[in-house]
């Protein structure tokens, strides 16, 4: 039963992933052309040989594009359907399309808008080589410590609900969510290489697609997750059966 | 004969509900999360702060979906 959850999950994965690519070829791809556009120019002025293009440009906007996103879609499917196997149940008495969608928003700000609030998605053109290494570890980090912030806070609020009631312990389990994230944020180093002359028309619109084209992803995977997970939980399926 | 009455009358989430054993999850949770890692790996990281394979094609492929994933690229 796991391993058709783990293959649903990977399918939803995959539809989300080829919905956000199409959000991010209308809204994303734009500027990301304006952005290298601005490297290009910077690259001019100072003298410098363009950068040889090892993949070209039509290329990487549309399969290399569509090949990540759905590599990553396929990802997050599979984890979250670990997750889902985990929680359904456990974590509260829902069913299974209203525990997927909870799930979906605590991925979705887990993934990404908590690691995102520290280190943004930067177009190209902000970052400098040199720092990709620590660039990188920073980031893992934070994915890593909002992944234990938000099983903390999942933890706490479920076993503070027995004793103060549902409402008032998942207040609790936030606010300790909220607490942990500001300290943990505060205390890791803030890295900020965007140029000084760089457009914030495109740095922002670009953030703003990257956060968009992550919001269409996770809600659609809990959306269809939820539908396909029904069908492959026996138990819920002849209740549904019984009471219909 | 009264029990299950009320239980047809409660919605199916509260009627409804048995986890999943743990011992059920375990080896397909350590099957998924490898698979989703090595995904993840190469849309994110691969030739950037680390290198498996040599040279910039497999960056630069996903270049654009790293980007706008929010990964850290260059």
């Amino acid at each position: 039963m796991v391993g058709r959850l783990l293959a649903r999950g990977m399918v939803a994965g995959i539809l989300a992933a080829l919905l956000s690519f199409v959000f991010a070829k209308i809204f994303g791809e734009p500027q990301v052309g304006l952005a290298i556009a601005f490297e290009a120019a910077q690259d001019a002025a100072a003298g410098a040989a363009p950068e040889p293009e090892l993949v070209s440009r039509g290329v990487q906007a549309s399969w290399g594009l569509l090949t990540a996103v759905l590599m990553y879609g396929a990802a997050y499917g599979g984890i979250f359907s670990i997750v889902f196997a985990f929680a359904y149940q456990r974590l509260a008495a829902l069913s299974p399309r209203s525990m997927a969608l909870l799930l979906a928003g605590v991925g979705f700000l887990t993934f990404v808008l908590i690691p995102d609030l520290k280190y943004p998605p930067n177009p190209p053109a902000v970052g400098q080589e040199e720092t990709i290494g620590l660039r990188t570890e920073m980031y893992f980090a934070m994915v890593g410590l909002s992944i234990a912030i938000s099983m903390i806070s999942l933890l706490v609020g479920r076993a503070l609900s027995h004793v103060v009631g549902y409402w008032n312990g998942a207040v609790c389990g936030i606010a300790l969510g909220i607490v942990l994230v500001a300290v943990v944020q505060f205390g890791l180093p803030d890295i900020n290489e965007v140029p000084d002359n760089f457009p914030a028309v495109i740095l922002w619109r670009f953030r703003e697609a990257s956060i968009g084209m992550q919001i269409v992803l996770w809600s659609v995977l809990g959306v269809v997750f939820g539908a396909l997970a029904e069908k492959c939980l026996p138990l819920t399926q002849s209740v549904a059966r019984k009471t219909s | 004969m009264m029990k299950t009455s009320v239980q047809a009358v409660l919605p199916v989430s509260a009627a409804a509900g048995q986890s999943i054993p743990v011992r059920a999850i375990l080896p397909w949770a350590v099957f998924g999360l490898i698979v989703s890692a090595l995904l993840l790996y190469f849309v994110g990281a691969e030739q950037g702060a680390t290198s498996l394979i040599s040279g910039h094609e497999v960056h630069e492929f996903v270049h654009d979906g790293r980007h706008l994933l929010g990964f850290p690229c260059h």
